[in-house]
């Protein structure tokens, strides 16, 4: 499977998102600069975690109006997988990829810890691997993670079943105390419409091997690759 | 011409940033103070003279970058 990494100012979560791209799919995956108007040909394409230009203005607002990000509009139409990791999510939010914000976490922390995740829907290209409910651990490290959106976005993204991901505890009860940055109703991830755009806040790339606690992971990479080789 | 353009969260969108500010005036003794929400000022230097266009022009820039609406509100002001 190709994949693509895009790369802005201030990225620094890319070399984990290549690594673990490598690993799973057993090519590197190809690294734009965000400065790019075309992406090569790619069966998955990434926007990774950081602090792209600093935050300014809004957190992911400056990337989102960068040039690749017209390309990667292009290629999400055209139905190629697109996963915005962290900052990739709030880049994919800034550009109207995906609706709603990410805002402050609401204790005004930076929060870096593990947390638990349920699948909330195996209806996408990224979870179909998992098992619909499951629980699953993932690092998150982020200060603006807290999802707000309107009442009828809310209402949207539960009624079409594009709530991929919740913050629940080891139970995975999404109880108050297992929600990290206050996001509405214990939202880690969300997909658009046509449900090959994910973007979530925790770090799926940082559990893939064994000597890194932990696989759970892999899962959201291998759905892709499973889409892809049945394609 | 010059322009300001004032950024604030809507109303009903929490704003923690805010209300760490609000304890803050508390601790330091500031009685009375609720509701404090914190937002951004832009100024502008605007090479358009007319001051219609320059608001059409301001209101774009608004929408498409200086605030995100789906939780802030922006006002523009020519000064």
């Amino acid at each position: 499977m190709k994949s693509a990494v895009v790369v802005f100012p201030g990225s620094n979560r890319e070399r984990d998102m290549i690594a673990a791209l490598a690993t799973i799919t057993g090519q590197p995956p190809a690294v734009v600069w965000h400065t790019e108007t075309d992406l090569p040909p790619a069966d998955l394409i990434v926007l990774p975690g950081g602090f792209s230009y600093g935050d300014y203005l809004r957190s992911g607002a400056i990337a989102a109006r960068s040039p690749v990000i017209r390309a990667v509009k292009e290629r999400a139409d055209a139905g190629v997988p697109v996963l915005g990791i962290c900052n990739g999510f709030q880049i994919l939010c800034e550009a109207g990829l995906l609706p709603g914000a990410l805002m402050r976490n609401a204790s005004l922390r930076f929060v870096c810890r593990e947390v638990h995740l349920r699948v909330e829907t195996v209806r996408s290209v990224f979870t179909r691997n998992y098992a619909a409910g499951q629980t699953i651990r993932c690092p998150v490290a982020h200060g603006d993670g807290n999802y707000r959106c309107d009442e009828a976005t809310l209402a949207t993204l539960r009624g079409d079943d594009r709530i991929a991901f919740r913050y629940v505890d080891a139970e995975g009860a999404a109880t108050d105390a297992a929600n990290p940055n206050g996001s509405v109703d214990s939202i880690a991830g969300i997909l658009n419409p046509k449900r090959n755009v994910l973007g979530m806040m925790p770090h799926p790339e940082n559990l893939i091997e064994a000597i890194q606690g932990g696989i759970d992971g892999r899962g959201l990479f291998e759905s892709v690759m499973g889409e892809t080789a049945a394609a | 011409m010059k322009a300001r353009v004032t950024v604030t969260l809507k109303s009903g969108v929490l704003d923690p940033q805010g209300k760490a500010i609000e304890g803050a005036l508390g601790s330091l003794g500031f009685a009375g103070v609720s509701g404090v929400r914190q937002g951004k000022v832009f100024d502008f230097d605007i090479a358009e003279t007319d001051p219609a266009t320059a608001a059409n022009l301001l209101q774009d820039m608004c929408e498409k970058l200086l605030a995100n609406t789906v939780i802030e509100d922006y006002r523009i002001e020519m000064v």
